[in-house]
């Protein structure tokens, strides 16, 4: 044999095992998460997790996400934009993986304003304004009190209730959800407890309408 | 074929192993870190910094069979070696924990990956460098002869 094709061969066959260990590793994942799902549902929604959408909704978008992070808010809209697409079907579960340095200070202002009945507008506010106080070279924490006012607010008693220790129990068990489910990235997605196979919008609309056609 | 052709195919071969090595180590870190995603920590950065070029020249040093290829390659594969080496001790507790370069983000002396249960990344780095520095040491002597 040439020593070109010994060299051409190997390379075919390195890259073959390597796409062949992709496709293992995935379904492994995948049925690993089913089961999951099946046998331990609150892994992914837990009863204090933020939901919106309707509770017949048969399909559950869980996104673990972090108010620092910039992909989470660039995902937010387009999550809005399939739940307004297919209304009543969808339903949404925010838990938290608050990455990003300093991250749960974040999450706390943003737990407290549930309190106040101003959880989503306040997401909105934070995600709208996340690149003036979240940048990564610069971040400018309290900055964000600037513009909480914007979600109609009571900012005295946002500082007051951010200091629950509920939570920072919160935090700690969504994070811990988050690492059985392997999220070690943000917004990590999962459509009735299937991850996304890959990551991009379009791979979330299909995984979104591939679960959608089966129940509906 | 002649002894002398004999002996060029099997510097060859020598070399082509130390690629196959490479190209091994190269597609299972990226298989870490990207299929897995288990996060490169700054010492695993360095030994990749190290590991990837290699899959390249010793691809080169094969077409035409070239022996500087080792004057090229060895500094790579020591210098990748000594990061795993001082990786491996981290890892397995022979250095503590506080004098380790890298404290925030990913923790470089975190078990993530445990293979048959004495398999780790750091080990696997190492016994991939000393594979190369090993194969490439033999090839310089045989060459030199």
């Amino acid at each position: 044999m040439k020593k070109q094709h010994i060299v051409l061969i190997s390379s075919f066959f390195l890259i073959l095992v390597f796409v062949l260990g992709v496709y293992l590793y995935k379904s492994y994942h995948t049925k690993k998460l089913g089961f999951l799902a099946l046998e331990n549902a609150s892994i992914f929604v837990r009863e204090y997790s933020q939901t919106l959408g309707s509770d017949d909704a048969k399909v559950y978008l869980i996104k673990f996400s972090d108010p620092a992070c910039e992909t989470c808010s660039a995902f937010h809209p387009f999550v809005k934009q399939l739940m307004a697409a297919n209304p009543g079907k969808i339903k949404l579960v925010i838990r938290y993986a608050p990455f990003h340095d300093g991250a749960d200070y974040f999450v706390k202002i943003l737990e407290a304003s549930k309190k106040q009945g101003k959880y989503w507008e306040t997401l909105d506010v934070m995600y709208k304004t996340q690149r003036y106080w979240a940048s990564h070279h610069n971040p400018k924490p309290q900055l964000i009190w600037r513009f909480l006012p914007r979600a109609g607010l009571d900012l005295e008693k946002i500082r007051k209730d951010m200091n629950n220790p509920e939570i920072v129990g919160i935090i700690n068990q969504d994070l811990a959800d988050a690492k059985t489910l392997n999220v070690r990235k943000t917004p990590g997605f999962f459509v009735n407890g299937k991850p996304l196979s890959s990551f991009g919008y379009k791979q979330l609309k299909e995984l979104v309408d591939t679960e959608i056609s089966k129940y509906y | 074929m002649t002894i002398k052709d004999k002996a060029s195919n099997s510097d060859w071969t020598i070399i082509f192993i130390c690629w196959i090595v490479a190209s091994v180590s190269t597609l299972g870190s990226l298989f870490f870190s990207e299929i897995m995603e288990l996060a490169p920590c700054a010492l695993c950065w360095y030994q990749r910094v190290f590991m990837f070029p290699l899959v390249i020249i010793l691809l080169l040093g094969l077409f035409p069979f070239d022996k500087s290829i080792i004057k090229y390659a060895l500094p790579l594969a020591i210098a990748g070696w000594g990061f795993a080496f001082y990786h491996y001790l981290l890892y397995s507790g022979f250095i503590p924990e506080s004098i380790q370069p890298c404290s925030q983000g990913v923790s470089c002396s975190e078990t993530y990956l445990d293979l048959f249960g004495f398999l780790t990344i750091p080990m696997l780095s190492l016994i991939s460098f000393s594979i190369i520095i090993g194969l490439l040491l033999i090839l310089r002597r045989r060459l030199s002869k």
